[in-house]
């Protein structure tokens, strides 16, 4: 994939590109992350019909606390992008993208649920492998590894 | 009228509970509660060296606990940025290759019961009995083997191994013959699964569907041919597709890709390499069993390893495979030090049971359970 391209056309929005083991990383502000995904989902130059994976990860002590990161393929052109989006403990939401892939919607009930981050406008924002009245979102740091 | 199918239910494949909103014997909705087999072990593995994180991908998907050995061990060794021998590759697609026939065996079997065919399970489990025996001769270990290593594999293949697997794959395909004597062309499994479930191309992708669910949609996507890894670009197989996307289809499909996972294992046996089978990296490969009873700096090194970890340089990755059921990614996040700051599983049985809505609502009961068993989850995977 080109990433001279993907500067071109998403430069106002891109806050970084990385580029580690062959894999490219692009990191986004959560207000670009609808545009951006929409783009190049229809774009046919990137063509990304694919979202393979959608997760969070918690950089405690770092701040801002949260990474949500979102790895797409493109079937057609055979190529992947990581794409990542950081936030706030304390503001810990960012748009759903399911209307963009209908996949994001299980991938989004987990990462709320291990994480708490909430998506706004997804269908149906419930826990979805630990039972409702759980306490606590055992994949943050702080979360004992023997449980509660 | 609101039932509940699960989590003891036969059909369900392990603990899946499905809530349906019946009407009469429509299904007006159905609802998947999953989570009963959580483990966390995402959270476990934050607090495991990356060898010993190995063993936990075996407990992922129990049914190809060789292919998330893979999976993972490749997604670490692209961290690491180490080249293995070529052996070693040979080996491991020999293995996973196995694994696949072994999972589609299990898979047709239970499959073909779920839709009230009793006979196959007994020819296909008779198979998937004599590639247990072959695991464990290899491997000690017939459903956990655990057998790769971050930079090869835990041990050779010798000659009587490679005659056991051979013996196998040559007399595998009349067996496939057997099995498709039985349900290809029998009126009652063809009105059981053509038109059942149907998904279209462009529904998959969208849901992130992969493996054989997506292939008997007309679409040819294999990790195995687009990004080949462990040396599948030096084997010769083709990826087989389907039209329809319905239940026959996909039967179809796992039919057909038995056979050239039996292909791809005879090519693997045939062109093994000799040379070593696991790759010299003391800051990271454990050295060979045998030589830390007898080298004194094996021995450093297996105790440095063990003790302590390996360090991997500070960085992301992402790595997937084909495995049985689809796209199974490993993606670990590394800070630096011996375990790992963050690793997701991308599992495929997870992603393709999102289908299960679309492919039941506004069917029969009776249909449902064919689309349940057509999806070949495994809840350990799902879970995690």
């Amino acid at each position: 994939m080109d990433i001279e391209l993907l500067r071109n056309d998403l430069g106002h929005y891109i806050l970084q590109t990385e580029e580690f083991s062959n894999e490219v990383t692009l990191t986004i502000d959560r207000e670009s992350l609808m545009p951006v995904c929409r783009f190049l989902k229809n774009d046919e130059r990137f063509a990304f019909d694919f979202l393979s994976d959608c997760c969070g990860v918690d950089r405690f002590p770092k701040v801002p606390r949260f990474w949500v990161v979102y790895h797409i393929y493109s079937i057609a052109k055979n190529h992947r992008l990581r794409i990542k989006v950081a936030l706030d403990e304390h503001d810990a939401t960012i748009d759903s993208i399911v209307t963009v892939w209908e996949s994001a919607d299980w991938h989004e009930r987990e990462c709320y649920d291990m994480f708490g981050i909430t998506f706004r406008e997804h269908p149906n924002l419930k826990r979805i492998l630990l039972p409702d009245d759980f306490n606590g979102f055992p994949l943050r740091k702080e979360f004992p590894l023997k449980g509660l | 009228m609101v039932i509940n199918l699960g989590p003891q239910h036969p059909s369900t494949h392990g603990v899946l509970r499905v809530v349906l909103e019946l009407d009469g014997e429509i299904v007006v909705d159905a609802k998947p509660d999953i989570g009963f087999l959580h483990r966390g072990i995402e959270k476990l593995a934050e607090h495991r060296t990356y060898h010993q994180i190995i063993i936990l991908t075996d407990r992922l998907d129990y049914l190809s606990a060789l292919s998330n050995n893979l999976a993972y061990v490749l997604a670490v060794e692209k961290l690491l940025d180490i080249e293995i021998p070529k052996r070693s590759h040979y080996i491991r697609v020999a293995l996973v290759e196995l694994q696949r026939i072994a999972s589609h065996l299990f898979w047709l079997g239970t499959h073909a019961h779920d839709l009230g065919a009793m006979t196959p399970l007994f020819y296909t489990l008779r198979e998937r009995e004599t590639i247990m025996d072959i695991f464990e001769t290899i491997t000690g270990s017939r459903l956990t083997p655990g057998f790769m290593r971050i930079g090869g594999v835990a041990a050779d293949l010798d000659s009587a191994a490679v005659r056991q697997i051979r013996s196998f794959v040559d007399g595998f395909a009349k067996r496939v013959d057997e099995y498709e004597m039985l349900l290809t062309e029998n009126p009652i499994w063809q009105s059981r699964t053509k038109g059942v479930g149907i998904l279209s191309m462009d529904e998959c992708i969208n849901l992130g569907i992969s493996g054989p669910l997506l292939r008997a949609s007309g679409c040819s996507w294999d990790i195995r041919k687009s990004t080949p890894y462990s040396s599948y670009d030096e084997f010769d197989f083709d990826v087989p597709v389907g039209a329809a996307g319905d239940v026959y289809d996909r039967y179809h499909v796992r039919i057909k890709e038995m056979r050239q996972s039996a292909l791809i294992v005879c090519q693997a046996l045939e062109g093994l390499p000799e040379g070593p089978w696991l790759a010299h990296d003391p800051g990271a490969v454990l050295p060979d069993k045998n030589d830390v009873g007898s080298d004194v700096y094996a021995l450093i090194h297996h105790f440095n390893l063990i003790i302590e970890g390996m360090k991997p340089p500070t960085g992301e990755v992402y790595h997937s495979i084909e495995s049985p059921r689809g796209e199974l990614g490993f993606y670990i996040v590394s800070d630096g030090r011996t375990k790992p700051f963050r690793l997701k599983v991308r599992p495929p049985s997870f992603v393709n049971l999102q289908s299960l809505v679309k492919m039941v609502r506004g069917k029969i009961l009776s249909d449902a359970i064919a689309c349940i068993s057509t999806i070949d989850i495994v809840l350990a995977e799902v879970d995690r």
